[in-house]
């Protein structure tokens, strides 16, 4: 019987099966576990892996914190964007604000030194998209993200928007260098 | 004992066509063309505006025309078609009476003012939110009302569905278990209630708190819950167009399932899995667990996904059997090379398998991997990957199978041959195109969602490299191709409603069952089994893209700063 017909054996779950099917669903089956154990294996060998520490906190409490840091380390000025540039020390925390349209302050980071980078939005959704090395989160207001990354890349990098939040959205361009 | 019905007797099959439920077939699957048209045009100029060059619309009027897009293509056209193909896979197919054809119009009629609704909304520039709406990006509150309409509609058809299939079981209108094509959209139907009841669940607080009775949506609850809904609706099109898949082949070949218990199972691992893939949207969001990530992430061990792999092999392998029945015996693809290539259904529904599988399946679960999706997410990699699989998967089967409605459903026959023959080859040319160089400007950084990836109104700049933006314009070309393929499915189908030649009641066309030819016949489960070879080639082709593809990307990622 045809694919649109009743099935010529009513009780078609006890049918056996034949050889290249039994095969291939075997072979999909066993890449399906390769794949799953892949993800896990990769948080203990990889070197890429998103933390699990996130908290709530206010916008309010999350640019006091901003401000503190920009305080204690603001080593500049950037001319055209207006922004205060800092150079924290490694191994210390680092906040960066997402909020319509800006990505801030501008960070100045050495090369392979770890920060501990916390990220939350102000107002909406925002997208962190590093370029060009090409690392991008999802970044929520009332939710602070902390992750230690460590760039191992010299260079001047760009923080675009990616995803839609409003107007400017376009014009949402941050700053990381990294020396 | 069955009861009295208006109803017509198909020539070609036999069956006894309701003809309440014709009619509703027609008016959904007009509506759903309709809705396609409008919905492609504004993704013609969403691609027109993001090659560089030409950079058609202003910023307000993409973020508009990208918001209707996804509505309407993604959310109307879709589930117009499939509420068709619910009605078509129970009445027509099982012989029977629809259940409670006002029911299935105050559906249509519900489900044709909400998105009437929405677009409207969307038109008067208050709720440019994205086909998402993530909050607190808020939208007029009747932006949220149409869809909510529209998903109430969605669900009184599917419960229509159910009530046929019960109708007919109680009627004894076919004899033993429902057909595996009425089975795979009964996989539909049900993943659609646990979707629109998600879409309910969020989408009704999101409404009253953009009236402003409720005071506030958690944005991470929204994304959990809103792709519970988003992710999911996508399913309902997975399953459709699989139990396309499976019609149109043994409509036009007499292809029979290699065993129905596979195939079955198939659909079954969609009903148990699916659903999970809400968490495919929220890998790089704070605030969820690892566990969490990788046990949805994955379908559960990606259960479903051999489900899809399941289907993978079974279709070209139902259809090789058949072909190789009639004679197309010789080396491993003279049955592939012998195939009705000229007839629209047959190489759309091909072309569908082939662009779902190779493109759309491999790209979904590659961006759907924990840390793979870190170098992705929303980046211009996640509509290459979708248009994969929505547009080339499920839009090219629901075009291919209209082909075959329009002689048995409005029996007309096509006008503009010619033009029906080579649509399915332009339209998928243009969708490979679109796919292909949406991934690759992703995986060059380029983000999805975005008026001027110049970022020349920034204060601070950055240039993607030039290749990114040379795929950014060849996704421009593609799109030109892909809306030249739709318009000529438009003008055909249109034009052979309206104005093709009558199927006068043609003689049934049935063809000596052909001697069972070739290699050794043993009845295994359903099917006496004919050595598939071609098939099994083609899989291993297919497992071995995979498998390189899948780990390339690890690499790519190793690459990237460490994160931890």
């Amino acid at each position: 019987m045809t694919a649109i017909q009743p099935p010529s054996a009513r009780i078609w779950w006890n049918e056996p099966v034949a050889k290249p099917e039994l095969i291939w669903v075997t072979v999909a089956f066993l890449w399906g576990l390769v794949m799953f154990f892949t993800m896990i294996w990769w948080h203990g060998a990889g070197k890429q892996n998103l933390s699990n520490e996130a908290y709530r906190i206010t916008p309010e409490m999350f640019m006091a914190r901003t401000e503190e840091m920009i305080g204690k380390y603001k080593s500049g000025m950037d001319e055209a964007s207006g922004m205060p540039i800092v150079r924290p020390p490694s191994g210390s925390d680092i906040y960066l604000v997402g909020r319509m349209w800006q990505w801030y302050p501008i960070l100045e980071l050495e090369k392979d030194q770890s920060y501990r980078l916390h990220i939350s939005s102000l107002d909406i959704l925002h997208g962190f998209s590093l370029q060009p090395t090409n690392i991008n989160l999802q970044i929520h207001p009332g939710y602070e993200m902390v992750l230690t990354a460590t760039p191992d890349q010299a260079g001047q990098f760009a923080i675009v928007c990616n995803e839609f939040c409003g107007i400017g959205h376009h014009a949402m361009v941050g700053r990381v260098i990294v020396k | 004992m069955a009861q009295q019905f208006p109803h017509r007797v198909c020539p070609a099959t036999g069956l006894k066509i309701d003809l309440r439920a014709e009619k509703l077939i027609k008016v959904n699957a007009v509506a759903a063309v309709v809705f396609l048209a409008i919905g492609g045009l504004f993704g013609l100029g969403v691609a027109l505006t993001r090659w560089p060059a030409i950079h058609l619309l202003p910023a307000d009027w993409f973020y508009l025309a990208l918001t209707a897009h996804g509505l309407d293509v993604l959310l109307v056209w879709v589930i117009f078609f499939e509420m068709a193909v619910l009605y078509f896979a129970s009445a027509v197919l099982l012989n029977s009476r629809l259940a409670t054809p006002n029911w299935a119009w105050a559906a249509f009629w519900l489900m044709l003012i909400g998105a009437l609704i929405t677009n409207v909304a969307v038109l008067q520039g208050q709720s440019t939110v994205m086909f998402t709406s993530y909050v607190p990006m808020k939208a007029a509150p009747h932006f949220y009302l149409g869809i909510i309409l529209f998903a109430v509609g969605a669900l009184i058809g599917c419960f229509v569905f159910l009530g046929t299939l019960v109708v007919a079981r109680e009627e004894k209108t076919y004899q033993g278990s429902i057909p595996l094509v009425t089975f795979g959209a009964m996989t539909a139907a049900l993943i659609a209630i646990f979707t629109i009841a998600s879409g309910a669940i969020i989408l009704i607080p999101t409404m009253l708190w953009s009236a402003g009775i409720i005071s506030h949506i958690d944005s991470l609850m929204y994304r959990t819950v809103w792709w519970a809904m988003g992710h999911s609706s996508q399913q309902i099109n997975v399953s459709a167009h699989v139990a396309i898949w499976y019609a149109v082949a043994a409509v036009l070949l007499g292809a029979k399932p290699l065993s129905e218990k596979v195939c079955r199972t198939g659909f079954v691992l969609y009903i148990l899995f699916l659903q999970l893939a809400s968490a495919h949207h929220l890998l790089a969001d704070p605030g969820l667990s690892s566990e969490w990530k990788v046990f949805n992430t994955s379908y559960a061990m990606y259960l479903a996904v051999l489900g899809s792999m399941i289907h993978g092999m079974t279709v070209p392998g139902s259809i090789e059997t058949a072909q190789r029945r009639r004679g197309y015996n010789n080396g491993l693809f003279e049955w592939l090379r012998k195939a009705p290539w000229d007839n629209p259904a047959f190489s759309g529904v091909f072309l569908s398998l082939i662009i779902f599988g190779f493109l759309g399946g491999i790209s979904g679960v590659v961006v759907g991997t924990e840390q793979l999706n870190l170098i992705m997410h929303n980046t211009m990699y996640v509509p290459g990957h979708f248009h994969a699989t929505v547009v080339g998967g499920t839009t090219l089967a629901f075009m291919a199978i209209t082909y075959l409605l329009i002689p048995l459903i409005f029996q007309r026959q096509l006008i503009l041959k010619k033009w029906a023959q080579w649509q399915p080859y332009l339209f998928g040319l243009g969708v490979v195109g679109l796919s292909l160089f949406q991934m690759g400007a992703g995986t060059l950084g380029v983000p999805r969602r975005h008026w001027d990836m110049t970022l020349a109104d920034a204060a601070l700049k950055h240039e993607f490299p030039g290749a990114a933006y040379m795929m950014m314009g060849l996704n421009g070309i593609s799109a030109i191709i892909a809306t030249i393929g739709g318009i000529m499915f438009i003008v055909v189908v249109v034009g052979s409603i309206l104005k093709g030649a009558p199927v006068a009641a043609a003689p049934a066309k049935k063809e000596a069952a052909p001697a069972p030819v070739g290699a050794a016949i043993g009845q295994y489960g359903s099917e006496a089994h004919v050595a598939i070879p071609g098939t099994l080639v083609f899989v291993g082709v297919f497992f071995v893209s995979f498998v390189l593809y899948y780990f390339v990307n690890w690499k790519y990622l190793s690459e990237v700063w460490p994160l931890r």
